[in-house]
């Protein structure tokens, strides 16, 4: 099945702003991805090793504040996102197992780097309070002075290093 | 009468599934643009795709706007949204390696999670890279918390920063992203490459 093409990009964002408005308004916050990850590590130490947790004082500061971590927020957002992604590749045709890389790169390089990337993504995330749509998305909209500098940290960087990262992705 | 949560209009319960169903509304359109695709996500990088700088900018404008109008008409409480406090230093910091991540990467978290779920293998392992990077801040914590904590500033608001207005900094912010729209446009000609094509649909003036 060929790909249907994808919506405006104007119009996606503006589709994008009006989902961030609702959760304003519904959960007085707004939308986030890295958060859900934290708390599936954190459950996940806590199963495998709970005194470990009892023991450290970050994951025991965490467990005070979020006795049920699985139970938040950004856990059932993201598996929502999970669910509305999918429908949407439905949709489109474009479901369907691969591997994307630039063209001049071979798949094991593209997973090898897809890896680092994550690792150095998700260390970032909770050392900057959130990702790119915690903290620089929902930042800006609320024009917190913390989500354009993370939002500058982000796009900064990875347009100063794309020179160096070019045989990834030209 | 908004936000509903904190006005005690729903249940804690409903507010969880109200987070499944937003976030089924955000992955949609995350992926009906693309943000599933890693090459479309990276040619923001590169010149050759600036969707991802039109719908953030689009999506960040239409954001502000939108709790200033619900504002307006009584219809928010803006006290009641939360505000992500600012420690500058780590803001930058976490910033700088989220940047490293993505120019290597080529996803974000959200949108990562977006693209495994129609099947991206680089998105699946992108996000088993995400948990180990969780898991090397939460247990070596101790090493990096007085950057952590450091340069705490409360949760000040660029137009208190700035001195104006929250209404007069959101016309600023459309200012400046009606100049990055008009730079993606013009990269995406300049910068664009034979063996990449921009299949999303046109609006016609």
């Amino acid at each position: 099945m060929q790909a249907k093409k994808y919506m405006n990009p104007y119009v996606g964002g503006a589709l994008l702003g009006l989902v961030l408005v609702f959760a304003f308004w519904v959960s007085g916050r707004g939308l986030g991805a890295s958060g859900a990850a934290k708390s599936v590590i954190i459950s996940g130490v806590k199963t495998v090793a709970p005194s470990h947790v009892e023991n450290t004082a970050y994951y025991s500061n965490y467990m005070e504040s979020h006795p049920k971590p699985l139970k938040s927020w950004l856990v059932f957002e993201m598996l929502g996102v999970l669910v509305g992604g999918f429908i949407s590749g439905a949709i489109g045709g474009r479901l369907k197992f691969k591997v994307e890389k630039g063209p001049n790169v071979t798949s094991k390089i593209r997973i090898i780097f897809a890896v680092i990337g994550g690792i150095f993504f998700g260390f970032g995330s909770q050392l900057g309070r959130g990702c790119t749509s915690g903290s620089a998305l929902t930042g800006m909209s609320v024009l917190s002075v913390g989500g354009f500098v993370t939002m500058a940290g982000i796009f900064g960087t990875a347009f100063a290093l794309a020179y160096f990262a070019r045989k990834l992705w030209l | 009468m908004g936000p509903l949560i904190v006005n005690e209009i729903i249940s804690e319960n409903a507010n969880m599934l109200m987070a499944f169903i937003i976030g089924i509304g955000f992955g949609f359109v995350l992926e009906s643009n693309g943000f599933s695709s890693s090459r479309r996500l990276a040619g923001m990088f590169y010149g050759y795709d600036g969707t991802v700088l039109k719908v953030f900018f689009t999506a960040a404008i239409v954001g502000a706007l939108g709790l200033l109008f619900l504002s307006l008409f009584g219809q928010i409480d803006l006290n009641f949204i939360y505000i992500n406090p600012t420690y500058l230093y780590s803001a930058l910091g976490g910033g700088v390696i989220m940047g490293v991540g993505f120019i290597l990467g080529g996803y974000c978290p959200g949108t990562s999670f977006c693209a495994a779920a129609i099947g991206k293998l680089d998105a699946m392992v992108f996000i088993g890279g995400i948990f180990i990077g969780i898991f090397v801040f939460t247990e070596g914590f101790p090493l990096w918390e007085e950057f952590f904590y450091a340069k705490n500033l409360g949760a000040p608001l660029m137009s208190d920063v700035l001195g104006t207005s929250r209404g007069v900094f959101t016309l600023l912010l459309i200012l400046v992203a009606l100049g990055m729209f008009w730079v993606s446009e013009w990269a995406e000609k300049r910068f664009a490459r034979a063996d990449y094509k921009l299949n999303q649909k046109e609006i016609k003036f």
